[in-house]
């Protein structure tokens, strides 16, 4: 019965379409929001740190952000026309997010190659084999990323210095990143004030004047455009704010007790991805919870694990690992974490 | 701060095209069509017949139960046929068809109401005009007024309110009617208050129609037990659970009704009806209507006789403009579309919406990017977009223990989804089938 009640449903509204008078359910107008807006919105926000990777890496920067992107595109493309043969959505922008911030979690360095591999991965594998946008299970820039991570980490691990190459094309002289600097140094035996000297100070770190991967460099420029897409509404701040203060909270913790072993909070929260996990990796729609207490119980989970992997694990990073690990519960915190219904907290009385 | 309910809504564009516009008579029109089934509840039982002469404001259709309402003929004339017409739900409805007489003064006569501030009648006296009256709220439920008067010894009311929100964009009629009878509305607060025996009513007004407010203001400054609430303009805090929320932060319990948290509320247009009814002895006939539309020549607010059918109105602004895609009968976020202008005007239509090509048509659905917009602007702190799943995919019962019947089908969900996705639509129909299922299990 059902079902056929849903036929019939499903007809009435086609034939509908055809009339000249158009009989629809209300509500009969809409918000100017669209999902094509938001991705846009996420683009210019991100914008800033894409200027700050070509000013500090630079035309490899481009060459790599460009070759991710469009290989994104392509790979979207291809597998929409001839592997599940549906119809093609790559105007949306959502592969051109992803191949965005896939490059921004990449080192600029890296062979094109491993990019196209990334793309590849990111695209094929954790987005388009769940169902395509919105079906997703894990964030694909970060699936190709750690993917990348885990085959490659040699060339991952390998990171430009910063502005002395902007102009050129030849490979970099390797630096190497804050945390890890701290990392190693730590486990030969160092204390945090004779490494003071090897690390870039706060301000340098602020501003991105260090080694790393192509759109994680600078604070500054990050925490601008995060603000942006807050005024636009397209997330809201519970998991940023979340994210960076249960990290302060956890790595204070362990620098107040020791502050010879364990780095300050600040370096912290501004080195790694810290920022460019919080505000963008983490808060990506798809794959994040729907409910606000869900959210703050997810930006909890990818705060503990990142300070654990940091301090304790074998990377010296460890955001896009916590990103992906509390990915897999976003379903389950669904299930737990619902919204407040109105009007339960009373027992209803029925007249 | 302004007050307002903290859960979810939504602000669209507001659109009062006719908020400056005086209240116009209409034309009395040749012929009504007074369809039967005007309110919730049972419809009401024909007592007329064919070629039967009906004076005005006489009883054409009885009550048929305790939720139901009489009808009275808005004009004098005479009965042609009793005729099944399509009303504004889209479903053929029996009608009572009355030509009006031509000749007979009382149809044209314009009669001076002067304001009246004495109530003498006793409380039981006024429960009873307001169901012979065939008063029914006039926001739009149109559930009739007696049953909501009706308290029981063991229900205990303290409040009443009174809702002059129009949260609706477009909509003028109530505003209108706060401005032009606001003496007259005080009056009826007080007759309400009197029937029911509490000392406090307030007229919850949003923020956006500071006129009213100031004059309402003005109005019950002779008598402290009324009192005049602005709230914050935000949809869709009309909605009685909402607006309870918002001025005396009370949550009517699910399932419940606002009896149960000891309020009582009540539409501006239906207070006034009670103030005619009341003093001058005026049953309901007659209903102030917007009639609205970016594209119309005159749009306006008119006093119309129930049972005049809408292209009458149309006409007197001008007509149908070229390029118009959509006819609503409400306002644009709960009103419902109909398919040509011979619906009439009933008791429960506050406006008349006509929508051009460009806005009229709806967008492709896309996938959803669960952006969590539907949550976050749900007013009852539902999950549209995992409702409209369950709904889709057939699993009523997961739907109903997800409180799918408690939705108040306001559309904030649908307004705002970035991917286009018809949401409410599922959601109603997933409640039509949790209740059809619910009904077969008792």
């Amino acid at each position: 019965m059902v079902k056929t009640l849903l036929k019939n449903y499903k007809q009435l509204k086609i034939d509908m379409a055809d009339e000249k008078i158009i009989i629809s359910a209300s509500p009969h107008v809409h918000s100017d929001r669209t999902s094509k807006r938001i991705m846009y919105d996420v683009l210019i926000a991100l914008t800033p740190a894409f200027l700050v990777s070509l000013y500090l890496f630079g035309i490899s920067a481009l060459i790599m952000t460009s070759v991710a992107v469009i290989s994104c595109i392509v790979f979207e493309y291809l597998i929409q026309k001839y592997v599940l043969k549906t119809t093609i959505t790559v105007s949306d922008g959502s592969a051109l997010l992803t191949g965005i911030l896939l490059a921004f979690n990449l080192p600029s360095t890296l062979p094109l190659w491993m990019v196209i591999i990334g793309s590849l991965v990111a695209i094929g594998i954790a987005k388009m084999s769940f169902g395509g946008l919105g079906f997703n299970i894990f964030n694909p820039a970060l699936v190709g990323r750690v993917f990348l991570l885990i085959s490659f980490p040699v060339q991952m691990t390998s990171w430009p210095l910063p502005v002395v190459n902007n102009t050129s094309l030849v490979d970099a002289v390797s630096g190497e990143t804050t945390l890890g600097i701290i990392k190693e140094g730590l486990m030969y035996g160092e204390t945090m004030s004779t490494l003071a000297d090897k690390i870039p100070t706060i301000m340098e770190l602020f501003l991105g004047v260090t080694s790393g991967s192509a759109g994680e460099m600078s604070g500054l420029a990050l925490i601008i455009g995060g603000i942006y897409l807050l005024i636009r509404k397209v997330i809201t701040y519970h998991i940023p704010v979340t994210i960076l203060a249960t990290m302060a909270v956890m790595t204070g913790i362990f620098w107040f007790v020791d502050p010879q072993h364990y780095a300050n909070p600040l370096i912290h929260l501004l080195s790694g991805g810290a920022i460019l996990g919080a505000f963008y990796m983490a808060t990506d729609l798809v794959t994040s919870p729907m409910t606000k207490k869900g959210m703050v119980i997810f930006s909890i989970g990818i705060a503990v694990i990142t300070v654990v992997i940091r301090l304790f694990g074998a990377y010296p990073e460890g955001i896009s690992f916590a990103i992906i690990i509390m990915n897999a519960f976003v379903p389950m915190i669904d299930t737990y974490f619902k919204p407040k219904r109105f009007g339960s907290k009373i027992k209803a009385k029925f007249v | 701060m302004l007050k307002t309910f903290p859960k979810g809504g939504i602000h669209p564009a507001e659109n009062k095209i006719t908020s400056s516009k005086a209240i116009q008579r209409m034309p009395v029109p040749k012929v009504v069509y007074v369809p039967i089934a005007q309110h919730i509840g049972i419809p009401s039982e024909i007592i007329v017949d064919r070629k039967d002469k009906v004076e005005m404001g006489q009883v054409i259709a009885k009550s048929g139960g305790f939720v139901s309402s009489n009808i009275h003929t808005p004009v004098a004339g005479t009965v042609t046929k009793l005729d099944m017409i399509v009303d504004s739900s889209g479903y053929k409805k029996q009608c009572i068809v009355i030509r009006t007489d031509q000749k007979n003064e009382s149809n044209f006569e314009v009669k001076e109401y002067p304001l009246l501030q004495e109530i003498t009648m006793s409380s039981e006296g006024i429960l009873k005009r307001v169901l012979d009256h065939g008063i029914v709220g006039l926001g739009g439920a149109t559930f009739p007024s007696h049953v909501k008067l009706n308290v029981k010894e063991s229900q205990h009311i303290d409040c009443l309110i009174i809702n002059g929100v129009e949260c609706e964009p477009y909509l003028t009629a109530d505003h209108r009617l706060m401005l032009e009878k606001a003496d007259e509305i005080i009056v009826g607060v007080q007759i309400l208050l009197k029937a029911l025996h509490i000392d406090k009513a307030v007229i919850g007004i949003e923020n956006n129609k500071k006129d009213a407010i100031k004059v309402l203001k003005q109005a019950c400054l002779h008598d402290p037990r009324i009192k005049v609430a602005a709230l914050k303009v935000k949809y869709p805090q009309g909605s009685e659970k909402q607006l309870i929320k918002s001025i005396l932060n009370r949550e009517v319990p699910k399932g419940g009704l606002p009896l149960d948290v000891g309020v009582i509320v009540h539409n501006v247009g239906t207070i006034f009806a009670i103030y005619q009814a009341i003093q001058y002895d005026i049953p309901l006939m007659e209903r102030v209507v917007t009639i609205t539309g970016k594209k119309l020549d005159h749009p306006a607010n008119f006093w119309v006789k129930i049972g005049t059918p809408i292209k009458d109105l149309v006409e007197e602004v001008g007509g149908i403009p070229e390029g118009t895609r959509k006819i609503v009968n409400g306002g644009p976020m709960m009103g419902k579309a109909i398919k040509n202008t011979d619906v009439p005007v009933t008791k429960g239509t506050s406006g008349i919406l006509i929508i051009s090509e460009s806005e009229a048509s709806r967008q492709e659905s896309k996938n959803c990017i669960r952006c969590s917009n539907c949550v976050f602007v749900c007013p009852m702190g539902l999950e549209p977009h995992l409702l409209m799943n369950l709904s889709e995919k057939g699993f009523y019962e997961r739907a109903e223990s997800e409180d799918i019947m408690t939705c108040i089908e306001c559309g904030s969900c649908s307004f705002v989804c970035p991917s286009h996705r018809p949401l409410l639509d599922y959601i109603r129909f997933g409640k039509d089938i949790v209740k059809k299922l619910q009904t077969a299990k008792n």
